[in-house]
């Protein structure tokens, strides 16, 4: 088990050092292009020329990948070019205000989700079953954006009950986060609670339930203590790896809604080519992802005993 | 002896009868209600992209009456039935063409990115070994960023086009794909057809592609009709960032991204384009569970 | 309403059950009726589909979503169990009849200790706290014979073996001390000497604690050792029923005697008395014939008496015993004695030249531990010794059998007997050529075809993408035997021929095939070739019993007429001694004996063949065996004992030599060796294990 998390753990550590090449090589190869990008695309050729040996950008490649990794790993990100400040100033507050925002989603999205995938998954084929399937397929079916532009439509434009923007500039307001969690658990937990439907209707057809049933167990028994410990081994999983896709969706309604949280930043220096914030958020991304990833790997070995103990 | 020639030159049944068979697992959807609302849908506009030049009352990139509403009368003839944009463009007419690019990106992206997931599926299954390892640790590797990051950062770097996103799509769904096939393959490889197979001599390309893949049929086109979706939302995403096909030609999701600012006042320049980038994922949605279902029966 | 202490534990009167489905009503169970005396043991047998494990889900009134029971009444200590609510259900379950079921993995939550699951059976049903529980659980433990039974209590389903889990399900059927134990298929999934040993334990079980039992099989000879009466099934209706005695000395159905014409009992022999398949299919529920279901297979049928109406069941009062009854309209007619004469006795096969040799062929297994300890220790790669050492040879026309367990390698070496994996060491000479080293791709076309393989598991051994007639082609192609489409064609058509299926097979697919038609075609596909040897892994295993015999004849006869050397894998020894005339018995990886089948089936025996013998049951009762029970689990391949792979089972060990040094291979005759440290003389001096009276001696004789 230990070894199983230090594998892990090395896997990821792997992970990140390669996308951090992927990263390097694909944002700052050209040397050129970075410094027209860090001092304007009106600078001179002399003032490119002394930033980039200011900057050590004339040593060898591998010692340029090498060093920016160091700085990286000591937490000095470089200095965003649009708002030249350093890039953790701006950035970890951005991500601050997003992890409220995924609190809220998770605390909304995976009690409704699982409890909607485990009725249906209860008793497969039956109306509620369908019923519940049929829903989670139209809702998952709507994009974020455009549930953001139809829950406007609806919420903001023509019952005016809350606010058509969530930027937040007069403090933390819970009126203003009900849009953004709203489209994303709507868009979200269709796809958790069909996952969950799918193990537990497996799970109810396997022999050892039908073991515990024979055994006379009362029905609910048979559900919690038989069932749900193996049905919820997968949804587990599921819902760990929703942190990944939560960092697209929240791109999208950061930008919707001009939250001012991480995905729309990461959008901003992109369309900016602000390329140390570029390179700061997708690693910050890409370790988060691959953070909860390991951990998805780890908790799936904890709770599942055939893995555990062999 | 016309059939009997016909059924043994292997190749040419191999993928003729596959697609009789395709056609005729398709009437099968008969039987799910639910597939057939989805393939409905998915064929209205399918119908609709075809026929785009014959349904669409106005110029998509023509400036006719600005802001006007849904119903409106144009002076010069001709209703704006679900009204104008900003720009006085008919917003029907959009959509109607609309749908021709998202049906031709979607298809498009969809293909090639099976194509390499299904070699490097196949190879990573049937091989096993370091091919396995190499190709596996690639696509964890590619499937650990979250998706639309990825995008952003490709699209931002080589720019936006058509065939760019195309090869994004490509690149991020590709390593998705091989693990879906190299599950299959995984399980597929160990049959006694198989073992038959490479016990007369057939060479490994061969038997991945007669042997296996036709056998894994059912579970990957229940999964590319799915994919499909996501496809759509992903064009329709980077359309509404502002890194889709660079305008005039109408994109959904582009149209979303331009009028969006004016969703306050105009609600109809946004909400009908939404619908329909809605109602065509719901439409393979649909149908992925329809051909599931029934996949699942026999 | 019964009083307690007398009358039936069960009784079923006229039960029907049918299953809904999209095609419409199908009855799975006609008119069955059944009683159960405490502490007796019935026994329900047939092939698959004949609805004897429907009977007993209804029992338990568990019958899934699309099934029901439509009339009839099923009376448990007198209540209607069909009548009764959802509540008094669930009080009967567990605790008043309980069930065992066919995979005990399967049965057994996979995420819950052994302790958990069993000490919620008292716990539900009883007014018990959970030390009592535990107690209890312990004690059941131990009464199952499971040595151990704090650790297995703590352990999780995975971590026992097959035979352990069974235990531990039999003791989760006993722990509230049921009236009724219902075992379906209880050994089915598990080897042979496993299996001797829970048979044991359930014969144990109604002496010990007077369970009556309903013991549902598809194998004659256990039903015989378990069984008090028993119940013929076929196609959802009983047609036989009686002592055990009675029923399997003179059984009056003419299917009852297609069966035992189809097993292959010691009294069976492929050249002077082979087997009687039964002709035909069984028929799909929904096309039943009017009248007796097994009037179109049955050589009695007489037009418009067989099939004029419901046959009903009848007392035979002439028979030896009076509780004795069949369901035939012309079983006073028939002629019962003639179904023992032997039917198509052939002349025994010309044997030839040697096609195959093998020595010293070894095959081992890198097993990478990727593990920082193991790299530390630098114990990074460990060997699985799949084959080792083995040496034998076949000969032209021959039929050479390799018997062993699961696990005994010999999947393994007919791997690398067809290339699929290449020796290790030592060499596999065919026809004079050596093949060990050469892996498949590495083969002409004239090697491959030369060498070809019948697989075990008939829905796996068709592509099911492709058509029949493709398939086989496909593979007169590849060989070059024909290159001419219409001659390919021609041959396709001659092979469905000689497999015995109608030529419209050619345009089907594999879906459309029952499981014996598939395994014709899989023989077909390997003679395509014209082999000079056909490997067959465990052929008709998965078969039923009356289309096993058919597959098994047509393969002989096929074998016969090309004078095709075939090799044949299999774990059962009663169809080994059948049609072999030779055999290899393996153990871990290793040949412990070989020799020729008489050498085999008679003193002296290695322990494990000894052990292998007694552990067959035998669908004749007056067959003697002389009764050897293994203890312990077959030890892992990853970490075989030292000396004699045997030496954890064995009951003939001789103390520390067995442990550590490896056995010599003694003797016996030229061509039957065995490897053991036990000295000849010693193991002549043992008693035969099986012994079949002589046709005199018999009682229906």
């Amino acid at each position: 088990m230990l070894i199983l998390i230090f594998k892990r753990i090395g896997f990821m550590v792997i992970t990140m050092l390669i996308v951090s090449m992927l990263l390097f090589l694909l944002l700052e190869f050209d040397k050129e292009g970075v410094a027209v990008r860090v001092l304007g695309p009106y600078s001179s050729e002399e003032q490119r020329a002394i930033w980039l040996e200011d900057n050590g950008y004339n040593d060898p490649l591998y010692v340029r990948y090498f060093s920016w990794l160091g700085r990286f790993a000591s937490g000095d990100f470089g200095e965003s070019v649009r708002f030249k400040v350093p890039v953790s100033e701006v950035m970890w507050p951005r991500l601050w205000n997003t992890a409220i925002l995924g609190f809220w989603v998770f605390a909304v999205m995976i009690p409704l989700s699982l409890a909607l995938g485990i009725l249906a998954g209860m008793r497969e084929g039956s109306k509620l079953d369908r019923s519940i399937s049929v829903l989670s397929i139209i809702t998952t079916s709507v994009p974020e954006f455009a549930s953001a532009v139809l829950f406007s439509a609806l919420f903001v434009f023509s019952l005016q009950w809350l606010p058509g923007t969530s930027s937040m500039m007069d403090g933390f307001d819970f009126k203003q986060l009900i849009l953004p969690v709203l489209v994303l658990v709507v868009y979200d937990f269709g796809y958790v609670a069909r996952m969950t439907r799918a193990s537990m209707a497996e799970v109810m057809t396997t022999q050892y339930i039908r073991t515990a049933v024979l055994k006379g167990l009362p029905y609910n028994q048979v559900i919690l203590k038989h069932a749900l410990r193996n049905a919820l081994i997968a949804p587990f999983t599921v819902i760990m790896l929703q942190v990944n896709w939560l960092l697209c969706g929240v791109i999208v309604v950061e930008f919707f809604f001009a939250y001012k949280g991480f995905g729309a930043l990461l959008l901003e220096a992109s369309l900016n080519k602000d390329i140390f914030l570029i390179e700061a958020c997708a690693m910050v991304a890409v370790f988060v992802a691959v953070a909860t990833q390991t951990l998805a790997d780890i908790g799936y070995t904890y709770l599942n005993p055939r893995i555990r103990f062999s | 002896m016309t059939n009997a020639s016909v059924a043994t030159s292997p190749p040419a049944t191999g993928y003729g009868a596959a697609l009789v068979r395709a056609l005729r697992s398709f009437t099968l959807l008969r039987e799910s209600w639910v597939g057939m609302i989805g393939a409905a849908i998915v064929l209205f506009w399918v119908g609709v992209a075809i026929s785009a030049p014959v349904l669409s009352p106005f110029d998509p990139n023509a400036t006719v009456m600005p802001l006007q509403k849904p119903g409106a009368e144009h002076v010069g003839g001709g209703t704006f039935w679900l009204g104008t944009d900003h720009l006085g463009r008919d917003i029907l007419s959009r959509i109607i063409w609309g749908s021709r690019t998202v049906l031709y990106y979607a298809p498009l992206a969809t293909f090639t990115a099976y194509a390499v997931g299904i070699v490097m599926g196949l190879a990573a299954g049937y091989h096993r070994g370091w091919v396995d390892d190499v190709l596996s640790r690639i696509s964890d590797i590619i499937l650990s960023f979250p998706v639309l990051v990825l995008y952003i950062v490709i699209i931002a770097t080589i720019g936006a086009s058509g065939v760019n996103i195309v090869i994004a799509i490509t690149f991020a769904s590709g390593p998705g794909i091989m693990r879906i096939v190299r599950g299959l393959v995984l399980d597929l490889r160990n049959r006694d057809y198989v073992a038959a197979a490479q016990t007369r001599g057939e060479g490994s390309w061969r038997i991945m592609l007669v042997e296996i893949l036709p056998n894994a049929r059912g579970p990957l086109i229940v999964d590319a009709c799915l994919r499909m979706g996501y496809v759509i939302i992903t064009i329709g995403v980077l359309g509404f960032l502002g890194l889709g096909l660079p305008p005039p030609d109408p994109d959904w999701g582009g149209m979303i991204n331009e009028t969006r600012q004016m969703a306050m006042a105009f609600p109809h320049m946004t909400v009908y384009p939404c619908l329909a980038i809605s109602s065509l994922i719901l439409g393979f949605n649909l149908l992925a569970d329809g051909v599931r279902e029934i996949s699942l029966r026999d | 309403m019964a009083s307690r202490s007398e009358g039936p534990v069960l009784e079923i009167k006229d039960l029907n059950i049918s299953y809904y489905t999209r095609a419409g009503e199908i009855p799975a169970v006609i008119d069955f009726s059944l009683s159960v005396q405490r502490g007796e043991t019935i026994g329900l047998v047939g092939e698959s589909g004949c609805g004897k494990s429907t009977v007993a889900m209804a029992i338990m009134n568990y019958m899934g979503a699309n099934g029901g029971i439509k009339s009839g009444e099923i009376l448990f200590k007198g209540r209607d169990i069909v009548r009764m609510t959802g509540d008094e259900l669930r009080r009967i379950r567990g605790s008043e009849i309980s069930m065992i079921y066919q995979e005990p993995f399967a049965a057994l939550n996979p995420s819950l200790t052994v302790a958990n699951q069993l000490m919620e059976v008292p716990l539900v049903h009883e007014a018990i706290g959970r030390q009592e529980a535990y107690a209890r659980a312990v004690q059941m433990l131990t009464d199952v014979r499971l040595p151990d039974p704090e650790r297995i209590m703590k352990a999780y389903p995975h971590q026992l073996s097959g035979g352990q889990q069974q235990r531990v399900v039999i003791a989760m059927g006993l722990l509230s001390n049921p009236d009724l134990l219902l075992l379906d298929e209880p050994t089915t999934a598990l080897d042979v000497t496993v299996e001797a040993g829970i048979v044991k334990l359930i014969a144990e079980i109604s002496r010990k604690f007077g369970t009556a039992q309903i013991y549902i099989s598809h194998n004659l000879g256990l039903i015989l050792e378990t069984c008090d009466r028993v119940f013929v099934m076929y196609s959802g209706e009983v047609v036989e029923e009686g002592t055990i005695n009675s029923l399997f000395t003179w059984p009056r159905h003419p299917y009852t005697h297609g069966l035992f014409g189809c097993i292959p009992l010691p009294t069976a022999n492929k050249n002077a008395a082979p087997l009687q398949p039964i002709r035909g299919q069984l028929p799909l529920p929904h096309e039943r014939p009017r009248g007796c279901n097994f009037g179109p297979r049955c050589d009695y049928f007489v037009g418009g008496h067989c099939d004029a109406g419901k046959v009903a069941m009848e007392y035979v009062s002439d028979a030896h015993d009076s509780d004795h009854r069949v369901r035939c309209a012309r079983f006073r007619d028939i002629d019962h004695s003639a179904y023992l004469k032997p039917k198509n006795v052939r002349e025994a096969a010309e044997v030839g030249e040697n096609v195959l040799e093998v020595r010293d062929m070894q095959k081992y297994y890198e097993l990478r531990d990727a593990s920082i300890g193991a790299m530390i220790s630098g114990k990074g790669v460990t060997y699985v010794k799949a084959n080792e050492a083995l040496s034998f040879s076949a000969r032209r026309g021959e039929t050479v059998a390799i018997v062993g367990e699961s696990g005994c390698g010999k999947s393994t070496f007919a791997k690398v007997l067809m290339g699929l994996e290449t020796a290790t060491g030592g060499e596999i000479r065919h026809e004079g050529r050596d093949i060990g080293n050469v892996s498949v791709h590495d083969r002409t076309p004239e090697q491959l075809a030369s060498l070809q393989m019948v697989f075990q598991n008939p829905s796996d051994t068709l592509n099911p993408s492709h058509t029949i007639g493709h398939q086989i082609s496909r593979v007169i192609k590849k060989f070059g035997v024909e290159t001419d489409k219409n001659k390919i064609h021609e041959r396709v058509m001659a092979l469905l021929d000689t497999v015995k299926l109608p030529r419209d097979f050619y345009f089907r697919r594999p879906r459309q095939l029952s499981g014996g038609q598939k395994q014709r075609i899989g023989i077909a596909r390997a003679f395509a070739g014209n082999p000079s040897m056909v490997i067959a892994d465990e052929p008709v295993s998965a078969l039923d019993v009356s289309v096993a015999a058919a597959v098994t004849e047509l393969l002989m006869d096929i074998q016969r007429e090309h004078r095709t050397t075939l090799l044949f894998i299999s774990h059962d020894l009663s169809v080994v001694r059948y049609l072999a005339d030779r055999v290899v018995v393996m153990y871990l990886g290793q040949i412990v004996e070989r020799g020729s089948t008489e050498e085999i089936f008679d003193p002296p025996y290695h322990p494990y063949t000894e052990a292998l013998l007694s552990a067959v049951p035998i669908a004749d009762p007056e067959v003697t065996k002389r009764e050897i029970v293994l203890e312990g689990n077959l030890p892992s391949v990853t970490n075989p004992p030292a000396g004699c792979p045997f030496v954890t089972r064995c009951p003939r060990r001789q103390g520390a030599i067995c442990e550590q040094q490896r056995p010599p291979v003694q003797l016996v005759s030229e061509g039957h060796a065995i490897a053991c440290h036990i000295p000849l003389d010693e193991l002549r001096a043992v008693e035969p294990v099986i012994r079949v009276p002589s046709e005199d001696e018999r009682a229906h004789a």
